[in-house]
């Protein structure tokens, strides 16, 4: 198998054009996917028989913490690529990524906990699943601070790779949080053994928004790549040229 | 669609718009925060190359 395309798409020059030329190709279909999946889970799924109508918080609270940990496992995959085979746009996605997923980790949290006040009579409990999916925020901003504490680039990408990998064992204790720990957080609702614990009005709504959410990812972290790859390369001549356009 | 009854939300209004309002904020001012990161990338790169339009 050759490897040329690989290599072609993380060279700068090319990767800049290509990030310009998919961001519109992520955030249009995102765009869309978010309107259906508002739609769907505000209005058209029935309310829960528990939660009522304040089930809802679902559709915003689930996509965000997917997303958290979704950035978080490109962050470190990216890190790890970064820091075995120094290709350098590696590190790049990694620290573009940083501040959406630490956003992403807030969200979580914060619609949780708008969430867990009607439902569970708190705001905030200090079990396995809520203390983990905290740490993970806490990680997202060890790496933006981290990078910010470090001048000199490669020094700064090989500590904040480090530091990514380090954080990947938080990952499957947030997942596996709800079983190994007595909580007041429910279980999984899609990846549970088997079936799915939800029927299908409820279940279209969240996997779209899901899939909204993955996409509206992508084109931001195309945007800030972009923003990254300029200030890595400043002092190439294709820059010159690109932006001379 | 009975719009009062929607935005009751079954007594839960209180705690189902906030956070899908909160959310949508989070979404949006990601999207300004990227695009204004590649714009003054843009402008500085440019600045320091010293061609296009923003040269002093």
């Amino acid at each position: 198998m050759s490897w040329t395309w690989f290599h072609k798409l993380a060279s700068p020059p090319h990767f800049y054009r290509i990030a310009g030329r998919l961001t519109p190709w992520f955030g249009w279909p995102a765009f869309l996917l978010i309107v259906i999946g508002l739609y769907g889970g505000l209005v058209l799924a029935p309310p829960d028989y528990q939660q009522g109508e304040g089930f809802r918080i679902l559709y915003v609270h689930a996509p965000s913490a997917w997303m958290s940990m979704f950035i978080y496992s490109t962050l470190a995959i990216s890190a790890g690529i970064g820091l075995i085979w120094r290709i350098k746009l590696a590190h790049a996605v990694a620290a573009a990524a940083a501040p959406v997923g630490a956003w992403f980790a807030f969200l979580a949290l914060a619609t949780g906990s708008i969430w867990g006040k009607p439902m569970w009579g708190t705001w905030w409990v200090w079990d396995a699943r809520l203390t983990s999916e905290l740490i993970l925020l806490f990680l997202y901003l060890g790496c933006i601070a981290l990078r910010a504490s470090i001048d000199e680039r490669d020094r700064a990408d090989r500590a904040c790779a480090v530091l990514a990998l380090v954080g990947v064992v938080n990952l499957p204790i947030i997942h596996y949080s709800v079983y190994w720990w007595n909580t007041l957080h429910q279980g999984s609702t899609i990846t549970k053994i088997g079936k799915p614990s939800i029927t299908f009005d409820m279940l279209w709504p969240l996997l779209t928004m899901i899939v909204g959410f993955t996409l509206y990812f992508g084109a931001i972290l195309m945007t800030r790549l972009r923003a990254e790859v300029i200030r890595r390369e400043r002092d190439a001549t294709w820059l010159r040229e690109e932006l001379a356009r | 669609m009975n719009w009062t009854e929607f935005l009751a939300m079954g007594g839960y209004a209180k705690f189902v718009w906030p956070s899908f309002g909160l959310t949508l904020i989070v979404l949006i001012l990601n999207i300004r925060a990227a695009r204004r990161l590649h714009r003054t990338a843009r402008e500085q790169a440019l600045r320091r190359l010293g061609t296009g339009r923003t040269q002093p």
